[in-house]
């Protein structure tokens, strides 16, 4: 990584009752969103390791733990290069300080698969400083040189004569030493915790119910807050009558925000209670007419009309003259991201300063956000990173919407408060993966070779009106819209790419793997569709158009034979295949399904995956297996829709999401390659709409156009 | 106002009749295990055993519960249920089955209730009992094999050991 060489190293100042501490401090970067200021803390240190005297290592994890697993992989990284015992090592989540900031993107945020390949020199790093000290701690001691003691990989320094000394006994020594500038990182082949598969070490508290979510935050006086948003976005309150929440008993205030009216009350039920009594008239506003049926209009016919250029190779005049084209019209609807834990943040204000506790992916960003809500300098907020119950995107948002909220509300009413959102807030509450259409034309040479693909996209920018736009759009083009089309991996001689932009008021987000959700689903069930027009089978259609992608063709054919592609399947069943590279990994999925009589069944799906050097294994087969349901929940049954300007969905019976018997088997190889780690919570996602397609297209000879499978008549 | 049991301990509640079972565990017990996730029995992420049966307590009004013995994921491992809790947590952690966790009360809930009464089940009765548990994560494939897994090993002669002592992420202190 780019930043190594720019990173300076500071001594933490701090060395809590004998602990080693090691920190980072991060130069600030040229063209950087946010301005993240340090956060002058006593405790925890503005440190990634922490060396007990009982011989504990705690690692701070920078990013937050949402699912993905950072809390066990992370720490592998220091105790690769620490030589301590993994037993003994522990991880907390770090609160927001500059300290923190991704080594990329220059702010404390996780996001973008990147929380492994960014965390990989910089933790290791600290596992080497620390081992390093605690040798020189050692050496001293016994009056041997640094040369002469070595360690022993399980917490212990070894000196001539057989000398030992435990890591705890040597932390007090070692705090107290000058972080050495240069270390040496081990080899890969002398690894023996990285690329181990390893369990998680948080499972203890996750499975007997102990682990801390924002939502179990207790603090003294805490008072529930459940808010009334408009019913239709970016409507204003009115007026309000709240004569009969007043006399819901355990209500205590009732408040006007910008975003809506706020009942704070004793507990949930109250809050719950008191809302529901609540009488808002709203100003609708500008999107009380938003229908999804206007939208797919307003889409399809832009979708025919001359776009801004996102890319353009070859001669896309070509394609008219093609001996044989295709045209598809292809929608996607918005999608919620729906984490099992709704979105939550509780508020203290103390003094001149406050504290806050949120599951937040975007500390860099939510940190000062919630400091100029609160009024304060974002020296005096302290923001505690707590386990999020799921995010997939949504706690992510460069508009800090649920945490300035919590803000707003704790400045007027002076008691702490947590809001909650309840889960018809979270359906209902925007920040959607955006609805699109898509046009596509491809065009076939008489030999069947795909000569030209002309794609239209249209649909809402997600970080257009955010503070990303300066540093994304170019040209007036969101790469997030176009993601896995202008970059098309197949070879293609003439390309023709082209993006409408379209403001919607609908609120809009980065969902598991952002772009490729949906470009993924429309190139990858269109080169079937070509596939099938050339009469070629779709796996050597993809293999003819991949010569210069050897690392796509190996995921492509390792897929393909695990799953015994081409081999007969039970009557009924059909196998799909797909291919998409997205977070720098690369991934082939093969679905089998059939047709049932309430619509498409995912038997299994083969993965085969490479995402570079594996930390470990166990982690990347979990996120394997996740991505993959999260995408077929979507691809059968995601959808939000509007009418009269309302969400028409509201809560898991009619936004119903993937469950058990809807799992199919999901069965990972992995291609070991490369000597470092790229992306593995999102590239899963992407494969899987469009392989269930393609089996389905296999299937009845009908090609898949949109999504949700559900809205489908299959009969 | 009822009296019931929580963990074995009495509770003499006093607050109103409609108060939902899981925001007295939440908000006057302080037993934060239990999650919220819906609010109208569509996710099982509050399932706790109320007379041994597996029960949303996000739509369990406390009036429903006069005299019930109510179970919560803190006191699973202190019931008649003992072993199997024991057992499906130590498959929990040996199976890896944990991804964010905030359904994970809720999935061992219900598993322990399954196995308490079939230690055996096929896949069709674990999709019967489990697919009132939404995970998000798509943790389902690992609870499948760590369901049959404790079913295994509470069908052997030896009682499940204890999970072992892991590594443990502190939890942050609100």
């Amino acid at each position: 990584m780019k930043t190594v060489n720019r990173r300076q190293f500071l001594k933490s100042s701090a060395a809590l009752g004998g602990a080693l501490v090691i920190g980072f401090w991060l130069p600030e970067r040229a063209g950087r969103a946010f301005a993240q200021p340090q956060v002058q803390r006593t405790a925890p240190p503005n440190a990634f390791l922490r060396i007990g005297k009982d011989g504990t290592c705690t690692v701070f994890v920078k990013h937050l733990e949402f699912g993905q697993g950072v809390t066990t992989s992370l720490p592998m990284l220091v105790a690769e290069e620490l030589g301590c015992d993994w037993t003994k090592v522990r991880a907390e989540l770090a609160d927001a300080g500059a300290v923190y900031a991704h080594t990329a993107y220059g702010m404390q945020m996780t996001g973008g698969s990147s929380s492994v390949w960014n965390s990989w020199d910089q933790l290791r790093t600290v596992g080497a400083q620390a081992r390093t000290m605690l040798m020189q701690a050692a050496a001293d001691q016994w009056k041997v040189k640094l040369a002469d003691v070595r360690v022993d990989n399980k917490g212990f320094v070894l000196g001539p004569g057989g000398k030992k000394l435990a890591y705890g006994q040597l932390a007090e020594a070692a705090a107290k030493l000058p972080v050495p500038e240069k270390v040496e990182l081990k080899p890969a082949k002398d690894f023996t915790i990285i690329g181990k598969p390893t369990r998680r070490i948080d499972s203890p508290e996750k499975v007997n119910g102990k682990a801390m979510f924002g939502l179990d935050v207790q603090r003294k006086d805490l008072h529930t807050v459940l808010v009334a948003h408009p019913p239709v976005f970016g409507a204003k309150v009115a007026k309000f009558n709240a004569d009969k929440v007043k006399e819901v008993p355990g209500v205590t205030h009732v408040v006007e925000l910008t975003s809506g009216v706020a009942v704070v009350a004793r507990n949930f039920w109250a809050a719950k209670k008191g809302r529901d009594a609540l009488q808002v008239d709203w100003d609708l506003g500008p999107n009380a007419n938003l229908s999804t049926e206007g939208l797919r209009k307003q889409f399809g016919d832009l979708a025919r009309t001359p776009g801004k250029s996102a890319k353009k190779a070859g001669d896309p005049a070509a394609i008219a003259g093609a001996a044989r084209t295709l045209v598809a019209d292809y929608e996607v609807p918005f999608l919620a991201h729906a984490p099992m834990e709704p979105l939550n943040c509780t508020v203290e204000m103390q003094g001149d300063g406050a504290e806050i506790w949120v599951g937040s992916q975007f500390q860099g960003v939510d940190h000062p956000a919630a400091a100029k809500a609160l009024g304060l300098d974002p020296s005096k907020v302290k923001l505690h990173t707590m386990l999020a119950g799921g995010g997939f995107g949504r706690r992510a948002n460069p508009v800090s919407d649920y945490v300035i909220e919590a803000c707003a509300i704790a400045v007027k009413v002076k008691v702490p408060v947590k809001v909650v959102w309840t889960r018809e807030d979270d359906i209902k509450g925007g920040f959607y993966r955006p609805m699109y259409v898509h046009r596509v034309e491809v065009a076939l040479d008489a030999g069947g070779k795909l000569t030209g693909w002309r794609h239209a996209i249209v649909g809402p920018s997600i970080v257009g009106g955010t503070p990303f736009e300066a540093m994304m759009v170019k040209d007036g083009i969101d790469p997030t819209s176009v993601e896995g089309v202008a970059d098309i991996p197949y070879e293609i001689p003439n390309l023709d790419v082209t993006l409408h932009t379209v403001s919607t008021g609908v609120p809009v987000l980065w969902w598991r793997s952002v772009g490729h959700s949906h470009t993924g689903f429309v190139v990858e069930t269109m080169i079937d569709e070509a596939a099938k027009a050339a009469g070629k089978d779709p796996v050597e259609f993809r293999r003819a158009l991949l010569t210069r992608h050897p690392r796509l063709l190996k995921v492509l054919d390792l897929a393909a034979s695990k799953a015994g592609w081409g081999t007969a399947l039970p009557a009924g069943r059909a196998r799909g295949i797909a291919l998409v590279e997205s977070f720098g990994s690369a991934c082939a999925q093969v679905a089998e399904v059939s047709l049932e009589k309430d619509g498409p069944k995912v038997h299994r799906v083969v993965v085969a995956f490479d995402c570079g050097l594996v930390v470990n294994p166990l982690t990347v087969e979990a996120q394997l297996q996740s991505a993959v349901a999260f995408g077929l929940s979507a691809a059968l049954h995601g959808k939000i829709t509007f009418k009269d300007g309302q969400v028409e969905q509201s809560n898991f019976h009619d936004y119903p999401v993937l469950r058990m018997s809807e799992m199919p088997k999901v069965e990972v190889h992995l291609v070991s390659g490369g000597d470092k780690p790229t992306g593995v919570g999102e590239p899963g996602t992407p494969p899987i709409a469009p392989a269930v397609a393609n089996a389905l297209f296999a299937l009845t000879g009908k090609p898949i156009r949109m999504l949700p499978l559900d809205d489908i008549k299959w009969a | 106002m009822a009296k019931f049991h929580v963990n074995g301990e009495q509770v003499d509640f006093r607050g109103a009749a409609d108060t939902p079972l899981l925001w007295v565990l939440r908000d006057y017990l302080a037993l934060n295990g239990t999650k919220y996730g819906c609010g109208m029995a569509q996710c099982g992420a509050c399932t706790v055993h109320v007379g041994g049966e597996p029960t949303r307590a996000c739509v369990t009004p406390v009036s429903t519960l006069e005299g019930k013995r109510v179970v919560t994921i803190e006191g699973v491992t202190a019931t008649s249920q003992a072993r199997v809790a024991r057992a499906v947590q130590a498959a929990w952690i040996d199976k890896d089955v944990v991804q964010c966790g905030y359904c994970q009360s809720g999935q061992v809930m219900a598993a322990v209730a399954l196995l308490g009464k079939n230690a055996a089940p096929t896949d069709a009765q674990i999709d019967d009992a489990m697919n009132g548990n939404i995970c998000r994560c798509g943790t389902y494939q690992r609870v499948r094999e760590a369901i049959k897994s404790a079913g295994a090993s509470l069908k052997g002669a030896a009682p499940a050991a204890a999970p072992k002592a892991a590594p443990k992420a502190a939890p942050k202190k609100a």
